[in-house]
């Protein structure tokens, strides 16, 4: 009975997206406050309603339900609770469910926090949003129905797949869609401000929370996914360039340029234009991703379901949404007048320049993303394009936004003094170089190319602090007083120096992990030893291990540096029982930055085993830096100007620079 | 330098930006990117020594030689031709016998197959698309991984 109630409430909030997506917008053109008045409380019906849907599915794996096909599928009653949970996402349906129920939970926020939003903008910025909303909620009420019953209901379920069993299911998913549908918004505030034919610095100011909310979530949902794959698969890789990672890596791309054009657009009224142009190709690319991901058109980790007609939906979907916002945009995109007038070498000029790479970047990743799906589909010809087409494009072109990445906070708005800039980056540069030579010192040496690398890294992370240094005044006032000064900065400030490091600490990582990581493959035996990274191996022997709802055989390792003994460390192979599916738990030790990595391979006829290890340098810097970039973005989000609900300058720009709308 | 011509610095600027980077694009097109082919396919086309490709088709049955140490050898068949492939590392988890298999590597100059790859993904009703794809189109397709049986 509830499983039907779950059902019945996703009907209605169907019904409640259809009334959203029209009645708002009428009322914005006729100007009707009651109609325009639907808006906020639609939004907040319809999150409700999804939200109940979406608990009943929750319930029905808690509670192991079988009698629902979904959770037959993908559950087992064995199964830790935690993964019951979690295991809600970890399918097709399932995974929709979340799709839209952040959705519209970012509607409902946009109700909440945009009470001092112009009523017709907000209208409108509802609407778009129940838009989308209707075209999903159709998706999975005709295609990808979680509520399906079966009769007789099975005794036992099928089990999740036992690499999703981990407790990354239960962080990665949330918050990588967080990120992904988090822009949603800004595509629903661009799609809206083109209906209502106008635009204005304010409008990037409403904007910009949200973006710096959906990048800073989906920045975490990277990086975790990263981490996951890393310790779950057991190859030792932490990025591989798979068609999905970059599905994801896109939108996080691009909205890093909406992040800086929308700063330009605040705070100098220019690139409006693009700014829309960007928020509609960033919530574009998280449709795309969503499409590769779950229309099964592609060989992938993640691409559980391959159902045609569920690949020709979404594809529907795509097309509507973004063929519809560009044709609207080429409509009215020269109604919008740009103003802001800068020279080339200016903050403006930086973020341009970062704006240009980083959409040339997005644009290389998408082209190695698609090329063979379009290849295969004009010529049958199938081939593969893997990390080497990725490194050699996407690594050469971001070098130079790395090298100016600390020069734009240190230019001035509309006029900036590039020798100026130079000559405060000079002891930071001078540090990063040392640095650089000190590291590779220690390390024995390796490629020039990695020299190179590190010293870039250590400038990405100098150049950030001395952002701060020079803001504080450090060096020429007096030290409390700089201290003091530092303190009044705005937040924002430590934001974008946090952001800018972080950024820094993960190039290190992935430059020195590249340069100097080591490997062994080597078959072992009971008692048998063997070195890599200076550490040695000793291998204990095997042991039988049984846990819920697997079997496994554990390999016990002690490491021991220069004859002492360090650590010890399991690695194992399990079998989840109830699909017979065999997984590789790797064996990891974090020594201060740097990790050692033990992956056992196939048991051999003499005892031995195949056994594979890793000494990975300053490998956790990768995800170190994506979480202080993370933590920059909520260092900036907490800053009192961004609020929406904060007082702004007076309504004067609002009335005089907005331009009617026919 | 006068505003117009400024601008037009500016722009060409970033246009040369992008001309680098659709040059940068087919270079790299040319120099990684990697054909799919079955064994049947290799007796029709020739693949040089050193062009790396990505051969696909089934495990064949009997076929897995563990060598020394952890050097693996295995054939790959589409139930019409068969090419020997050795490897070197860890396998996957679901590497096993009539299992679909996907492996990029080169041919030696010695005309064996060199994997440095072996992808045979996480599902146990997991076949690599490619393969499965073309072991519809030839007719020889089992669902359900019972293949070469």
């Amino acid at each position: 009975m509830i499983i039907e109630l779950g059902h019945f409430a996703l009907v209605l909030a169907l019904a409640t997206a259809i009334i959203l997506s029209t009645l708002p917008v009428i009322g914005a053109r006729r100007r009707d406050p009651a109609m325009m008045a639907v808006a906020p409380i639609g939004s907040l019906t319809l999150f409700a309603l999804v939200a109940f849907s979406f608990g009943v599915l929750t319930w029905a794996y808690v509670v192991s339900d079988f009698s629902v096909a979904n959770v037959w599928e993908n559950s087992h009653s064995m199964m830790p609770i935690v993964y019951k949970f979690a295991g809600v996402w970890g399918n097709h349906e399932g995974s929709m469910m979340l799709w839209l129920l952040i959705l519209s939970l970012f509607s409902a926020l946009v109700a909440i926090f945009g009470r001092n939003l112009p009523e017709t903008l907000r209208a409108n910025v509802l609407s778009v949003q129940a838009w989308i909303a209707s075209a999903f909620l159709l998706f999975i009420l005709l295609t990808s129905n979680p509520f399906i019953r079966m009769n007789p209901a099975p005794a036992e379920g099928q089990d999740l797949n036992p690499v999703l069993q981990d407790p990354g299911l239960a962080i990665h998913p949330p918050l990588l869609y967080l990120g992904y549908v988090g822009f949603s918004v800004c595509f629903s505030f661009a799609v809206a401000a083109l209906i209502d034919g106008r635009i204005d610095a304010a409008w990037a100011r409403w904007v910009r929370p949200w973006t710096l909310a959906a990048w800073t979530f989906l920045t975490a949902g990277i990086a975790v996914g990263s981490y996951w794959a890393y310790y779950e698969l057991g190859w030792g890789g932490w990025w591989f360039w798979d068609p999905v990672e970059n599905a994801s890596f896109m939108p996080w791309l691009a909205g890093t340029a909406l992040l800086h054009s929308a700063l330009v657009m605040e705070k100098r009224d220019a690139l409006k234009i693009w700014t829309v142009l960007l928020s509609i190709m960033t919530f574009s690319l998280s449709l795309l991703g969503t499409f590769l991901v779950r229309s099964g058109v592609l060989t992938s980790v993640h691409a559980f379901a391959t159902d045609p007609t569920r690949g020709i939906f979404i594809l529907a979907i795509l097309t509507l949404f973004i063929g519809g916002a560009f044709t609207l945009f080429a409509w009215r995109a020269p109604r919008l007048k740009s103003g802001g007038i800068f020279a080339p070498i200016s903050r403006e000029g930086s973020l341009v320049l970062n704006n240009l790479i980083l959409t040339v970047c997005t644009g290389t990743v998408l082209i190695g993303t698609l090329y063979p799906l379009v290849l295969e589909t004009l010529t049958g010809e199938k081939i593969s394009v893997g990390a080497p087409f990725f490194n050699l494009t996407f690594g050469l072109l971001m070098i130079p936004l790395l090298i100016i990445v600390p020069f734009g906070p240190m230019l001035a708005w509309k006029r900036g003094d590039l020798l100026g800039a130079l000559q405060r980056l000079y002891a930071a540069a001078g540090l990063s170089l040392f640095a650089a030579v000190a590291v590779f010192y220690f390390r024995h040496g390796g490629p020039v190319m990695a020299l190179f690398g590190l010293a870039l890294a250590f400038f990405l992370i100098f150049g950030a602090l001395a952002d701060l240094w020079q803001r504080g005044n450090f060096g020429k006032a007096k030290f409390s007083v700089a201290l003091r000064r530092l303190a009044g900065l705005p937040r924002s400030a430590f934001g974008t120096a946090l952001a800018h490091l972080g950024l820094g600490v993960t190039v290190l990582g992935i430059v020195a992990v590249t340069t100097f990581q080591t490997e062994g493959v080597v078959e072992m035996k009971q008692g048998s030893t063997t070195e890599v990274g200076g550490y040695t191996l000793a291998f204990d022997g095997m042991r039988d291990g049984k846990g819920p709802n697997y079997t496994e055989q554990r390999a016990h390792f002690t490491i021991s540096r220069g004859g002492v003994a360090v650590a010890d460390v399991w690695s194992s192979k399990r079998l989840y029982t109830a699909r017979r599916m065999p997984t590789t738990e790797a064996g990891i030790l974090t020594f201060g930055l740097s990790q050692l990595y033990v992956s056992l391979g196939d048991p051999m006829a003499d005892g031995g085993i195949v056994v594979r290890i890793w000494w990975k340098p300053f490998i956790t810097c990768i995800w170190g830096g994506a979480f202080i970039m993370m933590f920059g973005g909520f260092v900036s989000l907490s800053d009192r100007r961004l609020r929406v609900g904060a007082p702004t300058r007076k309504a004067k720009p609002v009335k005089t620079v907005m331009e009617p709308a026919e | 330098m006068t505003r117009k011509q400024k601008r037009l610095a500016i722009i060409a600027g970033g246009m040369s930006f992008i001309l680098c980077a659709v040059l940068l694009v087919l270079f790299a097109f040319g120099q990684s990117v990697a054909y799919f082919y079955m064994p049947s396919d290799l007796t029709k086309t020739t693949v040089g020594p050193g062009t790396r490709i990505r051969l696909g088709g089934l495990v064949e049955q009997g076929s897995i030689v563990r060598g020394n140490g952890s050097t693996v050898s295995f054939k790959v068949t589409d139930g019409q031709q068969s090419v020997p492939v050795s490897y070197t590392g860890i396998l996957p988890d679901l590497f096993r016998e009539g299992q679909g298999v996907v492996t990029e590597g080169v041919f030696n100059s010695a005309h064996a197959f060199v994997a440095d790859t072996v992808l045979a993904k996480h599902d146990e009703k997991y076949m690599p698309k490619e393969v499965a794809d073309r072991l519809k189109k030839d007719g020889v397709w089992q669902p359900e991984g019972t293949a070469t049986k």
